[in-house]
């Protein structure tokens, strides 16, 4: 918690972006979390990865549930919508905001605990179904907010801040996504925000469902010698598959590989994904091929971080449902609401 | 790079802009901070102690603490005109708002027997006194004038600086039981040397005003004068009016003085005219402003060819056109356009191209040699001539300078004749004194005010320009009232509260890095000085200021982080959650004669340290 405002001075050389804005203008109140928060950094990220897609504020609608991590929305894009839901029930509301308006882009945040112990059914329906958005959980396996609890996310023999060991299994949020069909799957730590802000932009221009799970620590509660989501665990034990760089539909392409150690994919909206491979062996645009190295590689203790997996031309949930494209609120009373009429004929046409 | 070595008192001190760039190293975010909370007898002591003169120099100084201030660049895309805190006329208000001081002087130690004499009383003179008197030394002052003060009183203009003001200053140091022997020149060193002083400190100034010898010069005498002799008989009243078409030649400060006094004289059409080119005018930007502000306009690129006279009563100056040259190494020469001369009808010139040291009643022969130039050759730092007991400063030591320079002239030269007094080698001079302390109270409390200020600087009030104009006397300056000398106090960024590092501690979290407003902290691979500042989060566009670097983290990184633009905000300490970063007050104090000057307090091991400040 920080009782100072921010200062509004930026540095002299701080620069805007196509839409006229700088870095700072893509801030949003100051944070009330603990200081040296995993979440802290991923606002920071996002800001970044705004800053440089060029987005105008007021296009963005950030939703979250309840707990630290989706307090964060709080802490930037304040020129954007937001909606913090009920616990666990960001998903749905995020649903339905997409289906009323599908030209925003949405920005979901939530926690461990609001996504995977109170709210995995929603995250899981909100995959399966391809909602178009970009989902960040901040996953610090702990409950913050409630002062330290064991979330679903917990690896089995995690020691919590007392030294009592959690039992349970982990749920991989990772793994249930690429299981349902979300088309963007990502990992990443809080702590590397080189690889977490490109990851944000690939997001954010997905065409379907988009995750990142963002390993953040906890610093108060699950930053001690037993846990398995603290910084110093993470930094021993990340292993990442790949690097990428998110190249804009309108940026010339400059930087040459070898062949094979770059795989372009170019995505819905003409931006490209270029992945760097570190591990040769990886690749990142077979589903099954995905699951089963991650399987490999989180039993022998490595917590695999990257673009995971990828479809770039993913579809979404309006294409299935064959939605109109223009945005309720833009259509006027008479015709979202034709009245008695039009309804009696609809019932009619099902008796 | 090297991890940043902070016991070094020089890095902390370098932070501190201001402070950094003022010769005498007055503490200036201390005495801010002092004057915020309206605490202004306490503000004037701490100035009084480092540069003797608050009063004067509040309305006088040359201020090089000014353009080397932090405000000035922060403000830089942030601000309509990005301008330094107000400090200068900051040190006024502490100077006007005072309670009576006379209690806080010095109290002056028993007679210790040894007798020291100052020629001249000038600033350099009196810093050498009042840092000598309340030792036990018997200081004996000599000045030619009537009263103590040098160029502060017989040439810097009452409109910029009231004789009061100068009357209180100058009775400080007096009171400490300084002999004043005035209206008493010095015409013989040697006859000062055979009277026994254990110690003699020259600060005569550059008493001599440089001429101008173009034809008609003798012819039309009567009506052209020496800038700095016509001032001091202004000063002194010897002087009441001008003739009303007046033209001032040189483009330096004195030209300023002689234009605005001469303005206020009868002066009608008063004009500067100058060789060089507006720009380079070695006059500062703010006197400039205001004597364009009072109606004199500023002719450049014109030098000085004839005194035209009828029957030696003097009608005008013929000057040539020029431009400005530069070679491929920059130096200037100043070149003639073919234009035709130009004729400026007056009736009286003041010049003012320039002063000149003069010793003409030092013998040659007696021990203290001089260079090529006319002036003393002295040890670096010392102030001590080639006769090992005498020393010169201020003006009299290097040419013409300002009173601040005079002013820490003196302290030094004092460390230099108790050092010597004591037998101890002069040529080891003492490191300052400083203190460094945590400024965190609580949680989220902290010792300073470290809300940044969105405010530009604040303007001082003026007096009526017909109103000024009619007196020389009136001071034209009015000072900050207490609300708006509040809110210029809060512009300033207490550098001196330094960000410091702890490596040990640090969790590489990234939460100082994500706060910063400024984006002054990078953590990353090391690498050379200048390959590093390459690879930072926000441009380095200033290699004058350091980067501070720690030592090697847990994930090989180093923590770097660019001094130039900091806020002193204190939000990198308030949001690190290991206390890795803390706000520490940095004071410094340079170190005076007497105790704590001498080898005894010299710490062991860090002389080259003090070297390095
Ligand atoms: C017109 C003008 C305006 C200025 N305005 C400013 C300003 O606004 N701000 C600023 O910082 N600086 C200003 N200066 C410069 C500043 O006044 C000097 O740099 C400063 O006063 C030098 O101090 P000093 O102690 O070396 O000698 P001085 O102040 O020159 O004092 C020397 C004293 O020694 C006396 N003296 C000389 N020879 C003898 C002798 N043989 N025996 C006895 N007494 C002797 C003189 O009478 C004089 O009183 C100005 C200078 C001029 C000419
Ligand atoms: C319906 C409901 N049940 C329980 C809670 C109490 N509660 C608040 S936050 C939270 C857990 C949040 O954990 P997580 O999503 O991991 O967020 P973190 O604080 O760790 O970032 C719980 C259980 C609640 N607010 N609402
Ligand atoms: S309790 Fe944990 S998750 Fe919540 S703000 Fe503090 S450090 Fe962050
Ligand atoms: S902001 Fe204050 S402390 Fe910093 S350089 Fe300016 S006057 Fe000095
Ligand atoms: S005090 Fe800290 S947060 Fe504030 S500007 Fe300086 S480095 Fe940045
Ligand atoms: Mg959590």
């Amino acid at each position: 918690m920080t009782y100072i405002a921010k200062p509004k001075m930026h540095h002299p050389t701080l620069q805007t972006n196509k839409v006229g804005y700088t870095r700072r203008d893509y801030e949003g109140r100051i944070s009330t979390l603990c200081a040296g928060c995993g979440h802290d950094s991923i606002s920071a990220a996002v800001i970044q990865a705004c800053w440089e897609l060029d987005i105008e504020p007021h296009r963005v609608a950030k939703l979250s549930g309840i707990g630290c991590s989706s307090k964060t929305t709080d802490y930037f894009l304040g020129a954007s919508h937001g909606f913090n839901t009920v616990h666990g029930r960001m998903p749905s509301v995020l649903t339905g905001a997409n289906l009323a308006n599908r030209e925003l882009l949405y920005l979901g945040v939530s926690g461990d605990g609001d996504s995977a112990s109170i709210g995995l059914g929603q995250f899981a329906n909100a995959m399966r179904r391809g909602v178009r958005m970009a989902y960040i959980v901040e996953n610090n396996g702990v409950y913050g907010l409630t002062k330290g609890q064991f979330s679903a996310t917990a690896d089995r023999g995690a020691k919590n801040k007392k030294g009592a060991i959690n039992n349970d299994n982990p749920i991989d949020l990772v793994g249930i996504a690429l299981q349902l069909g979300a088309t963007y799957v990502a990992r990443s730590f809080s702590g590397d925000k080189a690889q977490l802000i490109p990851l944000i932009k690939g997001a954010m221009s997905h065409g379907g469902a988009a995750v990142i799970d963002v390993i953040s620590p906890c610093v108060t509660f699950n930053n001690h010698g037993g846990s398995t989501k603290s910084y110093d665990y993470i930094r021993q034990h990340n292993e990442a598959v790949s690097r990428i760089d998110f190249i804009s539909p309108s940026s010339e392409i400059t930087t040459e590989y070898a062949p094979g150690a770059v795989v372009d994919v170019p995505q819905h909206d003409g931006s490209i994904l270029r992945l760097r491979k570190l591990h040769a062996d990886y690749d990142p645009t077979d589903r099954d091929a995905a699951m089963s190295y991650m399987h490999a590689r989180a039993a022998r203790g490595e917590v695999v971080t990257g673009l995971l997996y990828l479809d770039p031309l993913a579809t979404d949930l309006h294409t299935s449902l064959n939605t109109c494209e223009q945005p309720l609120n833009t259509m006027g009373a008479q015709l979202l609401c034709p009245g008695s009429e039009a309804l009696n004929k609809i019932n009619d046409a099902l008796r | 790079m090297e991890p940043t070595n902070t016991a070094n008192p020089a890095y902390f001190h370098k932070v501190v802009d201001c402070q950094w760039a003022c010769p005498a190293h007055t503490p200036v975010p201390e005495y801010i901070r002092l004057i915020g909370q309206g605490r202004y007898s306490d503000a004037y002591m701490i100035n009084w102690v480092s540069n003797v003169f608050p009063g004067v120099l509040g309305r006088t100084c040359d201020r090089p603490c000014e353009p080397a201030c932090r405000r000035g660049r922060v403000e830089e895309n942030n601000a309509e005109k990005p301008e330094p805190v107000a400090i200068c006329r900051l040190k006024r208000v502490a100077a006007d708002m005072k309670d009576d001081v006379k209690a806080r002087m010095p109290s002056i130690s028993p007679n210790n027997g040894k007798r020291i004499v100052c020629v001249g009383a000038g600033p350099a003179s009196l810093t050498v006194a009042r840092d000598l008197a309340p030792l036990g030394y018997e200081v004996t002052v000599f000045d030619g004038e009537a009263k103590a003060g040098g160029f502060i009183r017989s040439q810097i203009p009452r409109f910029r600086l009231p004789e009061s003001v100068v009357d209180e200053e100058t009775g400080y140091i007096l009171d400490l039981g300084v002999k004043f022997k005035s209206g008493q020149r010095v015409d013989s060193m040697r006859a000062l040397l055979e009277q026994g002083y254990d110690a003699v400190f020259v600060g005569s100034g550059a008493p001599r005003g440089r001429d101008l010898d173009v034809p008609g010069r003798k012819e039309a005498a009567a009506n052209i004068h020496i800038g700095i002799d016509w001032l001091a008989s202004v000063s002194f009243g010897h002087i009441t009016s001008v003739k009303e078409r007046v033209i001032v030649l040189g483009g330096g400060n004195t030209a300023m003085d002689c234009c605005r006094s001469a303005r206020r004289m009868g002066g009608k059409e008063v004009k500067v005219i100058v060789r060089s080119g507006f720009e380079e005018m070695k006059a500062s930007p703010w006197e400039k402003e205001d004597a364009q502000h009072e109606g004199i306009p500023i002719l450049n690129f014109h030098v000085p060819k004839t005194f035209e006279h009828d029957n030696g009563k003097l009608t005008g100056m013929t000057f040539e056109i020029v431009r400005a040259v530069y070679d491929a190494k920059g130096k200037r020469t100043l070149v003639p356009t073919g234009e035709p001369d130009v004729l400026v009808p007056c009736d009286e010139v003041l010049v003012a191209v320039g002063q000149e040291n003069a010793f003409p009643w030092i013998e040659r022969d007696c021990g203290i040699e001089f260079d090529k130039w006319g002036l003393p050759v002295l040890g670096e730092g010392t102030f001590q001539s080639t006769l090992h007991n005498v020393f010169f400063g201020g003006d009299a030591a290097y040419g013409p300078k300002n009173i601040i320079t005079a002013v820490a002239h003196g302290h030094e030269a004092a460390v230099s004749i108790d050092r010597l007094l004591t037998g101890e080698d002069v040529s080891r001079r003492p490191v300052p004194m400083t203190n460094l302390m945590s400024q965190k109270m609580g949680i989220h409390e902290w010792i300073y005010r470290n809300a940044v200020s969105n405010d530009v600087r604040f303007k001082v009030p003026w007096t009526k320009a017909e109103t000024a104009l009619a007196n020389i006397k009136i001071e034209v300056e009015l000072g900050f009232d207490a609300a708006t000398a509040f809110k210029e106090a809060s512009r300033c960024l207490n550098c001196d509260v330094q960000t410091v590092f702890n490596r040990a501690t640090c969790i590489e979290c990234d939460a100082c890095v994500d706060i910063c407003p400024m984006d002054c902290i990078t953590f990353t691979g090391n690498g050379d000085e200048s390959e590093l500042r390459t690879r930072l989060k926000a441009p380095s566009t200033n290699p004058t200021q350091d980067l501070y670097v720690s030592d090697e983290l847990k994930t090989g990184r180093v923590m770097v982080k660019d001094e130039d633009m900091c806020l002193h905000c204190g939000l990198c300490a308030e949001r690190c959650p290991t206390g890795a970063w803390d706000m520490q007050k940095f004071l410094l104090n340079t170190t005076q004669a007497g105790a704590r000057c001498r080898d005894a307090h010299f710490p062991v091991a860090h002389d080259s340290a003090a070297e390095a400040v």
